[in-house]
Order: C-alpha cells, then structure tokens, then sequence
C-alpha cells in the first residue's frame, strides 16, 4: 500500500488530510476523536486575543444549498472565530499535542492589527507544543467587521506586514490563510511571500447568501427577521478553490510557496485534484461537518488505492503534476479539432443533447422520427454540452480528427502542427511570420 | 364472527376488522413531500418525451414532474387536469407499466422507470384534497349537451362542455355517478371514496347536472334527447357480460365477477361481505385479477384464476398478474371450462386443458369450487344505438357515430384500449368537436 506520510513545510503528518480550523477543531474532544478517525493533523479552530471570547449568534448560524435528496452541496456560516476562553484552548492543545505527538496540530489565530498583539501571543501559544500557526486573514464576516480576518487579507500590504511580525516572533512555520474574496489570488499569495510566511492555505470562505426566505423577505439563514452575508464552503466552491490553487502554483513567483489545499474536500480524489495542481495537503471541514469524522477512512482508502494503481509511492510523487498543463486560453491548441459521437448502444433516446444543441448551441444534432440522435459533423463545434447534458456517462464522447482528415465544418483538413491564438490570421496581434 | 378462511361456504366475516382494513389499504400510498421530491428528480425532462406520447391523454409529463420537483405540486396538478381531467383516478388505476412508465427513458436506461403515477398522484391530491378547483366556465353559449353514461368518459365530456359553455345534463343508469370508477375499480387502487370525492370535485366547475336513475332504452330515448338537445354524448360502457356457455352454469354460486365487485366497492362494512372458501375465477383481463385478489383478501381459503390461453396472452398486465401471485391467488393457464358440477349449488367446476390454439387435448382437471366467478368480457348492451362495429358503437377519430349530432366514447365505442385513461381521452376529445361543432 502506498505510504500516505506527509511533510508539509516540514511538519509531519501521517498523511495528508488535515481538519481544517473551524467547529471540527474547536475543542479537544472533537480533536482526540478526529485524531482517533484517522485524520492526519487538525488546524485548531481560530484562536483570539485573552480577555473575554468573542459571541455568537444565539440564533442559526448556517445556511445550505441542497441537491437531489437533499445531498448537501454548498454551506454557509456565519460563525466568529472560537467562542472559548483562550486559556482553556491552549490547556486542551497542550494535552492533545502530548498525547498524539505524531499528528500535526497547528494553531489558528486572528488579533487586532498591532504588531505587540501578534507578537505577545505567538510565544504563548507556542508552548503548547504546537507544529506552526495559520494566520485567518479570511473570515469574511463578523471579525472583517472588526478590522480583522478577510480585512486584512484584501489589503497585500497588511498581510506583508502581519506575516513579517510573525516570522519574528516565533520559528514554527507560519502559514498565511487567504481569502478568497478578492480580485486577483496572486497579490495576497506574493504578499505574504515577500512577508516571509512558509506556506499558503486556500482558501476560506467566500462571501454569499444562500437564500431568500420569500414569507418574511430577509436572508437565510435569518435571525429575529435579518440576515447578514455569511461564508460559502463545500462542494460547490471546489472549482474556485482549484483555480486559485493552480494560479498560485503556476505563477513564477510564488511557483515554490507550498500550499494547503482547502474548500469543497469531500473525496480522496477532491484531495488528489487539489495536489495534482500543486497543493502539498488538504484541508477539510464541511465534508466532515456532513459526515462525520469516518469520512477520511474513504479518503485514506481511495488515495492509497488511486496511488498504487498509479505506481505513486508517496504523496510528493504526484504534486503539482498537473500544474505545467495549466496554461492560458492564448496557447490551447486551435488545431486541435474534435466532434461529438454518440453511442447508439448506450443512448437511452432522453433527446436532452438535440435540445440542448438545438435550443442554445449550434443545431449540430438530428433528430429522426424514431427518436435516433445523431451528430451532424458539419455542424458539430465540438463544445462539449452536450457530453455534460447526457444522462449516460460516456455515452457521448469527444473523438479527436486525425491530422490530414477533413473537419466538415470548416471544409479544412486538420493540421498536424500545433497552432495557437497567438500565431492565428484572425489575430490583430498576430506574432506568426506572414 | 365465528368464521375463518376454512369455515365451509360461503361465509362472511372469514377474516376480522383489523385484518381486512389492512388487506383492503392503499396498493401503492401516496409519496410524502421528500419522497416526491426524489422521485421527481429521476426524471430528465425528455425532449419530445417519450411517456408524454404514450400517455393517451397526452399529459405533459416531464412539465408536471419538475413542477413538483420545485415545490409546486398545485401547478403541477393543473399541468394534469389540463389535459386529463381525472388525473387523480387514472394516477391510482391507470396500467402505467404498459403505458408512460413501460416507455420512460429510465426504463429503457435501468428497468427502473420514474414513478410517473405515484407523482401524478401527489400532484393531483394537493388539489382534489384540498378542495380546489382551477377551472371555471367560459360565457354560457346557450346550447345544451345530453351525456349518458357518468363513467370516466361522460365526465370527461361533460366537464369539457361546461368549461366551454354549454349546459350540460349526465344521465346515468346507476343510483351514483362515476361508473366502473365507482362500481368497478379494485377497492385497494381507490380508497377513502376517492370515486365519490372526484365526481364531487369535478362538478365545481358548475354547468353539469346529475341525473342519476336514468336510463336510456328504459324512460330515456336518444329520440328524446337529440329533439331536447343540441348535441348528445353517449358514455354507456359495456353493461352486457359474457356468458360462459357450459352445463350447470346457472347453478347457486356462479356469478358475474363484475356484480361481485360492485357489491365489495359499496359495501359499508366488508365484514358482512360472503365470500367462498374455494373460489375459482374465469377469465384473463383485470376483472377476473381485481375479482381473485379481492375474494383472497376478504378472506378465501383457495382462489384460482383460469385463463383458457398462455399466461402471455392473459390482457392483465404483468404488473397484475404478479400481484395476484404475490396475495396468493393460484394463477392455472391453458384450461376451459367444460361443467358447473354440483347439487342445486356448485361444489366443482372441470376444466379441460388446451393449447395455445384453444385446441382441446383431452386432459382435463377439477377443482373444488363453493363460489366461482365468471369474467370473460362485457359487452355492449341496448337497442337503437347508431351503427355497431365489433360489437360496439362505430365512432371516427373525433367521436361522432353514424348518426347526425350524436357522439360515443369509452368502452361502448370503437378505438384504444377499455381503459379509464381511454375513456377520458375519448370523452374529452368528443367535447372539443361538439364544441366546435356547435359553436361554428
Ligand atoms: C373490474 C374492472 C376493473 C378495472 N380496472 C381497471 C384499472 O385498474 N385500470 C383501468 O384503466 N381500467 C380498468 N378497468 C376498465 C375501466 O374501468 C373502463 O375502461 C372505464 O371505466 C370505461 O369508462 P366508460 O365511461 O366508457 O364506461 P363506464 O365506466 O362503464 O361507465 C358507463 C356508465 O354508463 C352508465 N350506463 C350504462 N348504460 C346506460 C344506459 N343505458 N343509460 C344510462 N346510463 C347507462 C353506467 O351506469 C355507467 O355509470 C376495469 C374494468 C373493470 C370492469
Ligand atoms: C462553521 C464554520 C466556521 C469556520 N470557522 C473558521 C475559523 O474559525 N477559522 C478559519 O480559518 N476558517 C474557518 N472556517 C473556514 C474553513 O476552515 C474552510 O476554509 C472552509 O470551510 C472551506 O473548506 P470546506 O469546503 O472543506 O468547508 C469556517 C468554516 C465553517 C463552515
Ligand atoms: S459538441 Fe456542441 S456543437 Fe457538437 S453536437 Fe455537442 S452540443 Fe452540439
Ligand atoms: S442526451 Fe445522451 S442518452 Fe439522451 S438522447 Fe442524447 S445521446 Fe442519447
Ligand atoms: S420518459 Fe421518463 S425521464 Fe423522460 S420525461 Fe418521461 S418520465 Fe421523465
């Protein structure tokens, strides 16, 4: 079996799945018992200033995004960060790190934007033996209303600051958190590049309200009649997720930043895409709050089946693969030409590829009085839809025109060379030789 | 109540109260709010949809399904009423496996259609449970319609006049509207007096007036009626049942299966309900299912249905066929019957083997027989009806008959199956064409 081991900025973990800093995290009970599940680290729910704790609402905290059977695909919180006393917190770390000495345990803070802040309480948390800290600069409600949180990660120069703090502070790894409520991933990652932190961690949650309650007209989830923005999370944020990590991995500067890879963690292949694209771990926390902690017993299986059928035999095998085939829209290859076919065989005669192509793509698909659908080549712009529409997994596929075979669309033979936007006739900004 | 499935004769009070609610529940209980919410998701919302077409009223399938699936069950019943006006009863009775659900993708796909007529079902009884009806009358055009017959068929037409306009009169023979739905239709596919409930419901429309006790050839003439009224609709079904023409066929304890049924659908209490404890029934269609299983459930010791030809060519559907087996009803193919045998009251019946041809091959068998049940075919009944093809009322693709001015659907009429799905497309489309008839 392969080996799930994990070292990630030099902490080590058993193997990559860690509990990412959330409810999941927020007391030694639940982390002994993740621990005891088998997850390989935990991110402690976010850690505030001494004194007394922030206050939650009293009222319902998460909002959902349900699909069939109620399968939960998006959640939505508008939760503080730890509502606990700091020194019962780092009492119950000091203990969990004593007893599970091989699990990463990293500490999760957020503290007003003054430098002795950070700079008093990192040395504190440290003695519990913590492996690094996660710095939140992504809670993107309640705390950003504070100045902290996602305020200050949407300012680079904040982040640059806060994380050089920290580096002075202590010598555990520091791991910068980022929201992803912004405009561009690259500014806050090369931020806390340029601040010295060890490593990102991506992304928290992203600012939305999941719904409309249509009888009282305010917000869900809604306290006393009001609701308030609150952070999405789960499945549904996968694919933002995977493309900040990507950008972030296949940008020259911050290409070695080692990455946390978190939003929408769910299955073992989630976690493989995410470390495809160069994350060197995961974070989980609404597959958990779904499921329960068992969950990361799939995701142990999955991963470690998925790498020996692979020949993978650790984890840094396969992460960032994928990362040299992200590329820019510029440089996919234009020559490359591909039609929809559809399998008679497997076609269960639905007809939602003809009314998909017919109604909004390009009427590349004929209908015949018996209800047989075939893909009419000289129509056929090979966008895909209808592959996504079908019912029938893999009863439409893609084929790829060989180079010299004629694409009936555009009465061209397909070239064998590689050709891109940037060397095509129709581009003003054309670089290719006339 | 001393008797039990193996006291002799025929008894009633074989089973208890309990017993028998139980037997005589819902076949299959209408979803809850989750449960159609998943069902409704199976469907993929067909281009061109393939149960749309074989639905022979033509109800906007995939539409209602999606309707249901985003939380408005009440449009989705009026997607269904639309076009079927007792969507509610043909949700619990219709064949679906050799109809909308034999096709549906899902079907072809896995062997598991969507439940199309359980969906139906929840839709239509949001609205028919709570009373509400979402049609109302065009402005009265001032012409009268005579409906005989206040089956499936007649109610169809007359709601589809009324809505249009027209004054609309239902005859009916019976002491109650709703024909087979009410008199015919297995007690366990329409419980709660959903029969009585969806006449009561359909009649909101207003414009529809009831005269129950009426019959034509008996008081009512079809002279009559085309002098008193600009169109007249004949809705009469098959009143007529076929006979088995064998000996001893009028000894005690042979009867009509469909006189049985409708004995069991208006009985108060089925525990007053005789039944006998070796019953055979004859025949292959749904009466002689619907006759077999109800005499089971009330309690039979032994029922057997006999069906003269191969199990595949019994008009049952496999669906019914299965569910006679799975209530422990004993199904024996290829056997006609050749004598009642028994002293004043029948004690067994003897059958003689055949093939596939009806050929006889000389074997024969008996079985102990206290209660047997004929149901073999209806047939049409009356005199001076317009012209007959096959024994019933030879009608074109809008309904008219031979004669000027007359219409017929359902069961007493040329064209589709003898089901209640059948006799309200019929109904219906006979009422579009008086409609535009009389309005031209
Ligand atoms: C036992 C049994 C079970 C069945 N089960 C099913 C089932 O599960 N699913 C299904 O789809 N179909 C089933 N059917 C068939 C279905 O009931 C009929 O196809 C349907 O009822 C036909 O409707 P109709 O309006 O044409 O006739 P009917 O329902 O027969 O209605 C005719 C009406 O006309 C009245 N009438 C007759 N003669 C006269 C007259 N001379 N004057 C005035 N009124 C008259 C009758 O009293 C009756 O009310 C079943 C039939 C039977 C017998
Ligand atoms: C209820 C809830 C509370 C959270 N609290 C914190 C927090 O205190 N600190 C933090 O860094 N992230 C917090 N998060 C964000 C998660 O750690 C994580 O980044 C986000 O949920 C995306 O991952 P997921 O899709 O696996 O849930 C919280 C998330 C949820 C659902
Ligand atoms: S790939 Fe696009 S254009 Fe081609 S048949 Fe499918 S939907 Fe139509
Ligand atoms: S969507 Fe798929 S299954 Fe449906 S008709 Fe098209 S090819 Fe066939
Ligand atoms: S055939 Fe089946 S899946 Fe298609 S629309 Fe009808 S019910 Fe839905």
């Amino acid at each position: 079996m392969a080996n799930l081991e994990s070292e990630f900025v030099g902490i080590k973990s058993p193997n990559p799945f860690w509990l990412a800093s959330a409810p999941p995290t927020d007391k030694e009970y639940n982390v002994r018992r993740a621990f005891e599940a088998g997850w390989g680290g935990v991110v402690w729910k976010t850690l505030g200033a001494e004194g007394p704790p922030v206050v939650n609402v009293n009222g319902p905290r998460y909002g959902a995004i349900h699909g069939a059977d109620r399968r939960l695909l998006g959640l939505n919180n508008i939760e503080l960060i730890t509502d606990r006393p700091l020194e019962v917190n780092l009492e119950e770390m000091t203990r969990v790190k004593r007893d599970y000495p091989d699990h990463a345990l990293i500490a999760s803070v957020m503290v007003p934007c003054e430098e002795d802040e950070w700079k008093r309480i990192l040395p504190m948390i440290a003695e519990t033996g913590c492996d690094g800290f996660e710095l939140n600069f992504g809670c993107p409600h309640g705390m950003a209303e504070r100045g902290m949180g996602s305020a200050v990660g949407q300012v680079p120069d904040y982040i640059e600051m806060v994380s050089r703090w920290c580096k002075e502070a202590t010598d555990l790894p520091v791991i910068v958190k980022l929201t992803p409520n912004i405009t561009n991933i690259l500014y806050p990652a090369e931020a806390a590049l340029r601040g010295g932190a060890d490593a990102v961690s991506l992304i928290n949650t992203i600012n939305s309200i999941t719904s409309v309650n249509l009888d009282v007209m305010s917000p869900e989830p809604m306290i006393d009649g009001k609701g308030t923005h609150g952070g999405y999370c789960g499945p549904a944020v996968k694919p933002i997720a995977l493309n900040m990590v990507a950008e972030i991995a296949r940008n020259p500067e911050t290409a070695k930043l080692p990455i946390s890879g978190i939003g929408g963690v769910t299955t073992w292949r989630d976690a493989a895409e995410f470390m495809a694209l160069g994350a060197g771990n995961v974070q989980v926390c609404t597959a958990a709050m779904t499921y329960g902690f068992k969950i990361v017993q799939e995701m142990i299986s999955g991963l470690s089946q998925w790498m020996d059928e692979k020949g993978y035999t650790s984890t840094a095998d396969f992460v960032g693969m994928a990362t040299p085939n992200v590329t820019d829209w510029q440089y996919l290859n234009l020559n490359h030409v591909t039609k929809a076919v559809i399998n008679q065989d497997d076609c269960i005669k639905c007809g939602r590829c003809y009314a998909a192509c017919e109604d909004t793509s390009h009427q590349a698909i004929e209908m015949s009085e018996d209800r047989v659908f075939t893909v009419k080549d000289d129509e056929c712009v090979a966008c895909n839809l209808c592959v996504n529409v079908c019912p029938v997994e893999n009863c439409i596929t893609m084929r790829t025109l060989e180079p010299g075979e004629m694409d009936e669309r555009t009465n061209t033979p397909v070239e064998a060379e590689y050709g891109n936007w940037t060397a095509h006739p129709n581009n003003p900004m054309s670089t290719a030789a006339e | 109540m001393s008797n039990t499935p193996f006291s002799d004769g025929i008894q009633a009070g074989r089973l208890d109260s309990a017993e028998l609610a139980e037997n005589f529940g819902d076949l299959h209980p209408r979803f809850d709010d989750h449960e159609a919410l998943v069902a409704a998701d199976r469907c993929y919302f067909c281009h061109d949809a393939p149960c749309m077409t074989a639905c022979p009223t033509e109800i906007d399938i995939p539409l209602f399904i999606r309707q249901i699936a985003t939380g408005t069950p009440e449009a989705a019943a009026k997607t269904i009423f639309d076009q079927n006006i007792l969507g509610g009863m043909c949700a619990r009775v219709c064949p679906t496996e050799t109809l909308c659900e034999q096709v549906c993708v899902r079907e072809t796909a896995e062997g598991n259609p969507v439940e199309i007529g359980r969906l139906q079902r929840y839709a239509t009884d949001k609205l028919v449970d709570a009373g509400l009806h979402p049609f109302g009358r065009a402005d009265s055009t001032g012409k009268k319609v005579a409906v005989v017959g206040a089956g499936p068929a007649g109610l169809s037409a007359a709601h589809r006049l009324a809505m249009h306009g027209h004054d609309v009169t239902v005859y009916d023979a019976r002491a109650k509207a709703g024909g087979l739905n009410e008199f015919g239709i297995a007690a366990y596919k329409s419980v709660e007096s959903f029969a009585e409930r969806e006449v009561e419901w359909l009649l909101k429309i207003g414009g529809i007036t009831v005269e129950t006790g009426k019959k034509l050839g008996d008081g009512l003439s079809l002279d009559g009626l085309k002098a008193e009224f600009d169109a007249v609709f004949l809705g009469i079904g098959l009143g007529g049942v076929n006979a088995l023409g064998v000996d001893g066929e009028g000894k005690d304890g042979v009867d009509d299966a469909v006189d049985f049924i409708a004995e069991l659908r208006q009985a108060d209490d089925l525990s007053k309900m005789a039944i006998g404890r070796d019953v055979v029934v004859i025949g292959g269609g749904m009466t002689a299912v619907d006759a077999a299983v109800q005499a089971k459930l009330l309690g039979a010791l032994n029922v057997s249905l006999v069906y003269r030809r191969g199990k595949d060519r019994m008009n049952a559907s496999e669906f019914e066929q299965d569910l006679a087996a799975s209530k422990g009803v004993r199904i024996i193919t290829n056997a006609s019957p050749k004598a009642v045998i028994g002293n004043g009251a029948v004690r067994e019946i003897e059958f003689e083997y055949t093939d596939n041809d009806l050929k006889p091959t000389g074997q024969t068998i008996r079985l102990a027989a206290d209660q047997v049940f004929k149901a073999i075919g209806q047939t049409l009944e009356g005199e001076g009806l317009p012209a007959l093809e096959w024994g019933k009322i030879k009608v074109d693709d809008n309904g008219r008959t031979s004669v000027e001015g007359i219409w017929a659907g359902g069961d007493c009429a040329t064209g589709g199956d003898d089901l209640t799905v059948t006799a309200v497309a019929e109904g219906r489309d006979a009422a579009e064409d008086i409609h535009a008839k009389l309005s031209a």
